[in-house]
């Protein structure tokens, strides 16, 4: 036995094989259950405007976009928004019993912490941007909705890894 | 008849720990392991969305011709195609910088990345930027409105069955080419490696 081995020891990922199978049924189940697909930033706009609702009420409320989700006074009472909390019960119950569960800051193999805390906030305002766009993002629109065989769901595939290849080579310093 | 339309917190618990369970499982929860697919050394990405994909549209078709799920009564996103074209590319590009896409970035932070944490934050910036901005973009939102016709079926004039079989095709293709890119690498990111400093 290696001494400096971990004592809690890592399980493996599932095969893709395996994952991807078990991703389908359960965006299958969604689909028979709700009649709708599996998301996320559905949450994070409800959450964006729940937050600028208490910072600052009044432009919140006057905003175009997010000013008729504060219209009943609960932005957050949704679907999606039960889906994303179950979301995140399940990420920790899969890295708990699995050994894989550790608070750090990861992907800063080849760069600094602040730089790699900045390009994370950097890159989730990009997404957060482009999902109002898109309405949907990766789950929403790329998953689920390729899986209803939307042109809109394969279009927005390609798009993103067309600009994620891109970017992943012009801009130094990602996580890896 | 399906769909059973329940929108209520069980079904969201429910649906939203499955998928979250799973995502973490695939190994989703890893900026590095994402990021991979981009260069190309893991494609993990590929294989798991792809087969999902394929899954979930034949599942949903057999139902449909078993005459048990309704038709037409799943949502199909609208073929706004310039509005998803601009939007994936905001997303592709800040998922290869930040590390995660909006789901994902829930999985990490739950795994213990406070990078995750940080993405998370950085979606709802981008979100206030876009409301703040809203006037000027809300015509993004509708571009490039296709009138062929929301599903591929519609649009290009094909038998479902066909294109599902396409479908198949190219997850098939996606593995075997897939695996053999990563072998030039030093193939994909395990759990171990996703562990280390």
């Amino acid at each position: 036995m290696n001494p400096s081995a971990p004592s809690s020891p890592t399980r493996p990922f599932w095969p893709p094989l395996v994952a991807g199978l078990a991703l389908g049924l359960v965006l299958l189940l969604t689909f028979v259950l709700t009649g709708h697909g599996l998301g996320a930033t559905g949450f994070f706009t409800r959450l964006a405007a729940w937050s600028g609702g208490v910072v600052a009420f009044d432009s919140t409320y006057d905003n175009p976009y997010l000013g008729p989700l504060l219209d009943d006074g609960k932005p957050l009472a949704s679907w999606i928004t039960w889906q994303v909390l179950g979301v995140a019960l399940g990420a920790l119950a899969a890295s708990w019993s699995a050994g894989r569960f550790k608070v750090r800051l990861d992907g800063i193999h080849r760069t600094r912490r602040l730089s790699r805390g900045l390009m994370a906030f950097g890159g989730g305002a990009l997404a957060g941007f482009g999902a109002r766009v898109a309405a949907g993002c990766t789950s929403g629109v790329g998953l689920s909705g390729s899986a209803t065989l939307a042109v809109a769901g394969f279009v927005f595939l390609g798009a993103f890894f067309a600009a994620g290849l891109l970017a992943s080579r012009l801009v130094k310093g990602g996580p890896q | 008849m399906m769909p059973f339309n329940d929108v209520g917190l069980a079904s969201g618990l429910l649906c939203g720990f499955l998928f979250g369970y799973v995502l973490e499982n695939a190994g989703f929860g890893s900026p590095c392991k994402l990021t991979a697919q981009f260069r190309l050394s893991d494609w993990s990405v590929f294989k798991v969305m792809f087969t999902a994909i394929v899954v979930t549209a034949v599942g949903l078709y057999l139902l449909r011709v078993a005459g048990v799920l309704a038709p037409d009564s799943v949502y199909v996103p609208p073929a706004f195609l310039g509005a998803v074209a601009i939007g994936g590319a905001f997303i592709g590009a800040g998922f290869a910088v930040g590390g995660y896409c909006p789901g994902t970035s829930v999985v990490g932070m739950f795994s213990g990345r406070v990078d995750g944490l940080l993405f998370s934050l950085g979606l709802v910036a981008g979100t206030w930027v876009f409301a703040g901005a809203f006037d000027a973009v809300e015509g993004w939102t509708t571009a490039g409105d296709s009138a062929a016709g929301d599903t591929l079926p519609l649009a290009l004039g094909l038998p479902e069955w066909l294109i599902l079989a396409v479908l198949v095709a190219a997850a098939v293709a996606i593995f075997i080419v897939g695996g053999r890119i990563e072998q030039r690498f030093n193939g994909p990111l395990d759990a171990d490696a996703s562990m280390r400093d």
